[in-house]
């Protein structure tokens, strides 16, 4: 093993902090001091002062620029600034990574990760804009109606069930297991509306074979955690939560306009993961807790088979309800009920999460959980994945 | 157009959806500048012959610039297939559902185009159907739709 160039156990998660979290168009204030605020609490949650981060990272285009961020909060002198390409949530765990090779290459000590959304302040995501013209990649789709990350999902979607003899009551299993876990977080937006397979059932139809309830939410909110390495996460407030591995990445011309991807019906992660659970060294069956990005259920199905907890033409049989929810599921998924029930803080509320499962404080939490993954963006291009461990 | 479900643009959806403009640097204009002719142009290697979609500069296989067109039949399979109920554009409320198709082109190295598939929004869709090209001109440009066959 090489094990000079690997991010493994050399860094941790040592703070998070997150604001309220708020329907679409309900935050109270400006994104700005949303990103603000998560850092702060941030920062406190790992018991350092905030003058001591020396490193931004972010992804998915924050408008939060970091110089403004790093400015406003009188940073003495920043080391690293940087984000990842590609929208959606793809860059969640790559943002991570990211901050994690800034550290070992000695570029910063202290990185702060952050998302601020307040789409009622700007453009919405599941919104096309009246446009008279496009052009570029957009001008095969949009003028088909064939615009938003719904629809290109559940294309790719319908595509996966057709050739794995996949029913919805897979994608009814897995919003129904998010929407199970929000119900014992108080932070979540979904708190107190627990989601039944008769109101699955009954919901409308987005885009088939997607029901609303298969749909993540659009909200208002900001999340933040604190990278550092290991050795300094040690002395600071909070168990560490270290990084077993993280990568990133795309497989063979998944970025192909129109649908054009060769291997189509793919979350994009069949060359990621095995890289990831090499610099791990575990295999699937060593994961205690998994946060899968849910822009779609179609998607986090996808992505769970494709890191191998089974196989495509298992799918049927994995997907059932009990086998998703902690304690004891056989892979408890969103364990804060993720972006469908929680909060759409683009996943950054995913790798939290992952942090409370190593903790041990999740408002449900998984028995002896050690090993705790997350998957960043599934079915855009690039993606991401990380592990945590104690 | 028979399956025209626009009595004002005799199109498959209703008016107000963007229009396709051609990228600026000039990559893609003989797909559209085909359209328009009612000729279904893929981009084709010059030097090893791969079908390549989007059009792009470069031959992703061999690494060429010397890139060409290839016009294909416009004789296609549906590759995948959705009904959209939420209309996420403002032409689209009340126009809802459309089906959306992927069709993947046998005599072009499989390369997929997306359009509507043309007829009643309910009709039964079955992968790998045989469908084909239907040109369907608008004010200054002209869209690739699919029809069963
Ligand atoms: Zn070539």
């Amino acid at each position: 093993m090489s094990s000079d160039f690997t991010v493994r156990d050399k860094v941790a998660i040592a703070g998070i902090g997150e604001t309220k979290y708020y329907k679409r168009g309900g935050a109270p204030v400006a994104e700005f001091r949303l990103a603000l605020e998560a850092i702060k609490l941030a920062a406190a949650d790992a018991g350092i002062p905030i003058k001591q981060l020396d490193g931004i990272a972010s992804y998915s285009n924050d408008r939060n620029d970091s110089v403004r961020v790093a400015t406003a909060l009188g940073l003495p002198e920043l080391r690293f600034s940087n984000m990842f390409w590609g929208g959606g949530g793809g860059g969640g765990s790559g943002a991570i990574g990211n901050a994690a090779a800034a550290i070992v290459a000695g570029y910063a000590n202290y990185v702060v990760v952050y998302r601020a959304l307040a789409q009622g302040q700007f453009g919405r995501f599941g919104q096309t804009p009246a446009l008279k013209g496009i052009s570029g990649p957009p001008a095969y789709t949009w003028p088909y109606g064939m615009s938003t990350p719904a629809q290109w999902i559940a294309l790719r979607t319908r595509r996966f069930m057709h050739d794995h003899n996949v029913t919805e009551d897979a994608l009814a299993a897995i919003a129904m297991a998010c929407y199970h876990h929000a119900q014992t977080n108080p932070r979540a937006i979904m708190y107190g509306r627990p989601l039944s397979r008769k109101d699955y059932d009954e919901s409308r139809w987005i885009v088939e074979p997607f029901h609303l309830y298969d749909c993540c939410m659009e909200n208002d909110g900001a999340a933040a955690v604190i990278v550092t390495s290991a050795e300094r996460a040690r002395d600071l407030k909070q168990k560490p939560a270290r990084l077993m591995a993280a990568a990133q990445g795309s497989d063979f011309r998944q970025g192909a306009a129109s649908e054009n991807g060769p291997d189509y019906a793919t979350s994009n992660f069949k060359t990621l993961a095995p890289r990831l659970y090499a610099m791990a060294g575990i295999e699937p069956k060593d994961v205690d807790v998994a946060q899968v990005y849910e822009n779609f259920t179609g998607a986090v199905m996808a992505s769970i088979v494709e890191h191998g907890f089974c196989h495509p033409d298992e799918a049927r049989d994995f997907f059932k309800f009990e086998n998703l929810i902690a304690p004891s599921g056989k892979l408890p998924i969103n364990t804060s009920g993720g972006n469908l029930a929680e909060c759409y803080m683009h996943g950054l509320e995913l790798i939290i999460e992952a942090v409370r499962q190593v903790r041990g404080t999740s408002t449900a939490q998984v028995k002896d959980a050690e090993i705790s993954m997350v998957v960043s963006g599934p079915m855009v291009a690039p993606v991401s994945d990380l592990i945590l461990h104690a | 157009m028979a399956e025209a479900r626009d009595e004002n643009t005799r199109s498959y959806l209703p008016a107000g959806m963007p229009a396709p403009v051609p990228a600026g640097d000039g990559v893609d204009r003989e797909f559209w500048e085909g359209a328009r002719r009612h000729e279904l142009m893929i981009q084709r290697c010059k030097d090893c012959g791969t079908f390549q979609m989007t059009p792009e500069w470069i031959c992703h296989n061999c690494h060429s610039l010397e890139v060409g067109w290839h016009r294909s039949s416009g004789r296609g399979r549906i590759y995948s297939f959705e009904r959209v109920w939420h209309p996420a554009h403002p032409a689209l409320k009340g126009a809802c559902p459309y089906l959306v198709v992927v069709v993947a082109l046998p005599d072009s190295g499989n390369v997929r185009l997306v359009g509507n598939l043309l007829g009643d929004p309910m009709q039964e869709v079955r992968f790998d159907a045989p469908v084909e090209a239907v040109f369907e001109d608008h004010e200054g440009y002209t869209l690739i739709q699919w029809r069963a066959l």
